[in-house]
């Protein structure tokens, strides 16, 4: 696809996105909002596991550390957009002190260091209740006003979420494309020859996995302000867990991944909640179940990811 | 000072079970290179198989040797055969996904499938305590210590004195050597994991009384077991070990004089300190990389 048609396809996607949510009920912009949120999170995770091959089971922890500055933060009165940076720059620099120690070591040592650290993180915030209110949460979260517009309206908020996603999604982009990111396929394709020709395999990858949970940490204030009320709940590291998964079956290192495979893991049990038809009923209950195992059997026969179907019926078809 | 010494004892019982569980975990990633996410489940599934077991009117022996038959057939050959066999030629993520995934289905299973609710587990070891030089001692903290030694002890001397635990060595050492020596490396693999399903028993078999049967009760243990490997060494069984009581006796004096609510986060604590300071681990040796 060249450059022109995808931008033409991309635009029309908006386009769809931002006029359904006119004909949509309130719930159902929410989920809308809500998918993008997570797709803020998974986007940066999937430059970690995607592009720099590491797996980060502490996403949900990043994910809730910008939420709860959020929502202090906007409490106190802080604008918006001046929250932002705060989150990503905190998330950035506990990803360093973090990803440091585990990758300096052995690679595969970060999945475990952020399991226990998403493990913590979830532990102070029901714990530490003078700033995180505990198992009560912290409620009343305001949403944002932005050049005199009061984004407090589902659809406003939606137009806001969406526009944002769309310029984080830019800033990814163009990372991608830098010198900067071109080491990443690099490293990712043959790590010991990358090393070789001069690219800091461990500085690369620590430098991936931080501004990965940056994202998350901006995904969280958007979060925040999208429910007005948060708890530790949603933070627990089952949540980074899906995450990984969503990024995984989308497509890892594919751009469009984390949008698709977050629709899989966030829309899909959500529809199934609201629906009264026997069959679907029982998939409410066993949905994870299924879940896991199509896990599996996609890893068999497709561990690209979804979106690597095309490559794999290219390569199967064509000459070898 | 009675009170320290009571804590570490009973802390080191507990260590002794995530040890067993760690134990598995080593296994596994010496001689096959998997990380097995679902660990901690593959604990919970056989706790719940015996309860079944017993609630059908087997008695708990039974329902252990049962479970075990059980485990090697599903947990070892199964998860062998199932997953690992054709996802092993991927490299190590697919595979590590491919187990969180399992993890993710053996848990719904078990909770949309029978239950969301804790259930209670037989002791094997007599309730009560002893006093020794002014110690309180439970029979139950005793017996698991006793038991998890012999254990270990048991698999170290398989694995160090007898031919095909040689052979097991070998081939996680270096699988084409062991296979160019005549060593039936796939076989040797096998035997890894049948050890593993069996080990998986037996923890669940010590921890439930303690932890009660639920269908989440493998995340907890699963999370100690690669930290306690990793801690310990991951290419030295004896690590494990070292790895399963420094934490339980940690999370013992880090519940009791600092705060319980950070029990949890022991594990992680220890693990940072030590990668930092000793990459390889308290007992590993550095490993040479494959290029």
């Amino acid at each position: 696809m060249n450059a022109r048609v995808h931008l033409l396809a991309l635009a029309a996607a908006l386009a769809a996105l931002a006029i359904v949510a006119l004909y949509l009920k309130r719930s159902e912009v929410y989920l809308l909002t809500l998918w993008a949120v997570y797709v803020m999170a998974t986007m940066g995770l999937n430059l970690t596991a995607g592009y720099a091959g590491q797996m980060s089971l502490g996403q949900a922890a990043f994910f809730g550390i910008g939420a709860y500055l959020a929502a202090i933060l906007l409490k106190l009165g802080w604008p918006f957009l001046a929250v932002l940076p705060v989150a990503a720059l905190v998330c950035f620099v506990v990803g360093l002190a973090l990803g440091f120690p585990a990758l300096r070591v052995q690679h595969h040592y970060l999945a475990f260091a952020t399991l226990g650290f998403n493990v913590l993180v979830y532990l102070a915030m029901r714990n530490e209740e003078q700033i995180t209110g505990g198992t009560f949460g912290i409620s009343g979260i305001p949403r944002p006003t932005f050049l005199g517009i009061d984004l407090g309206g589902h659809v406003a908020y939606w137009y806001w979420t969406l526009g944002s996603l769309v310029v984080l999604g830019g800033i990814l982009w163009w990372l991608l494309r830098s010198p900067w990111g071109r080491a990443f396929a690099a490293l990712r394709d043959n790590p010991i020859r990358a090393e070789s020709l001069g690219v800091n395999i461990t500085a690369y990858t620590l430098l991936a996995f931080a501004i990965g949970a940056a994202f998350a940490g901006v995904g969280g204030v958007y979060y925040a302000s999208l429910v007005e009320f948060i708890e530790p709940g949603p933070f627990h590291f089952s949540t980074s867990l899906m995450m990984l998964l969503a990024v995984i079956v989308g497509g890892s290192g594919k751009f469009y991944g984390p949008a698709l495979g977050t629709a899989i893991v966030i829309l899909l049990p959500e529809f199934l909640r609201g629906s009264s038809t026997p069959w679907l009923k029982f998939m409410q209950v066993w949905y994870l179940a299924v879940f896991g195992i199509a896990v599996v059997a996609l890893m068999i026969w497709l561990p690209g990811g979804l979106l690597s179907i095309r490559e794999r019926l290219d390569r199967k078809g064509g000459p070898q | 000072m009675n009170e320290l010494i009571q804590l570490i004892v009973s802390g080191t019982a507990t260590g002794a079970i995530y040890a067993l569980a760690a134990l598995g975990f080593t296994l596994l990633w010496q001689a096959s290179g998997t990380i097995n996410f679902a660990q901690g489940d593959f604990v919970m599934l056989p706790a719940f198989t015996m309860l079944f077991c017993m609630i059908a009117g087997a008695p708990l022996w039974l329902a252990f040797l049962a479970t075990c038959v059980a485990a090697m057939l599903v947990l070892g050959v199964g998860f062998k055969k199932v997953i690992v066999d054709p996802l092993i030629r991927h490299g190590v993520i697919p595979l590590v996904i491919a187990t969180l995934g399992v993890s993710m289905a053996l848990k719904t299973i078990v909770r949309a499938g029978y239950s969301a609710e804790a259930h209670q587990f037989p002791a094997i070891f007599p309730a009560g305590q002893f006093t020794i030089a002014g110690v309180n001692v439970s029979w139950a903290d005793l017996g698991t210590l006793v038991l998890a030694a012999v254990i270990v002890i048991a698999l170290q001397t398989f694995v160090t004195r007898t031919l095909t635990g040689r052979a097991m060595q070998a081939v996680a050492q270096n699988t084409d050597a062991a296979r160019v020596l005549g060593i039936d490396a796939k076989r040797m693999v096998l035997y890894t994991f049948l050890i593993n399903a069996i080990l998986a028993v037996v923890t669940a078999l010590l921890i439930t009384p303690t932890y009660l049967a639920k269908f989440d009760m493998g995340d907890s243990i699963g999370l100690k077991a690669f930290f306690a490997a990793i801690i310990g060494g991951f290419n030295q069984t004896r690590g494990a070990l070292l790895g399963g009581v420094l934490i339980g006796v940690l999370e013992n004096l880090v519940g009791f004089y600092w705060s319980p609510a950070y029990k949890e986060g022991v594990a992680l604590m220890l693990f940072l300190v030590v990668i930092l300071w000793r990459p390889e681990g308290l007992l590993g040796k550095v490993e040479e990389r494959k290029v």
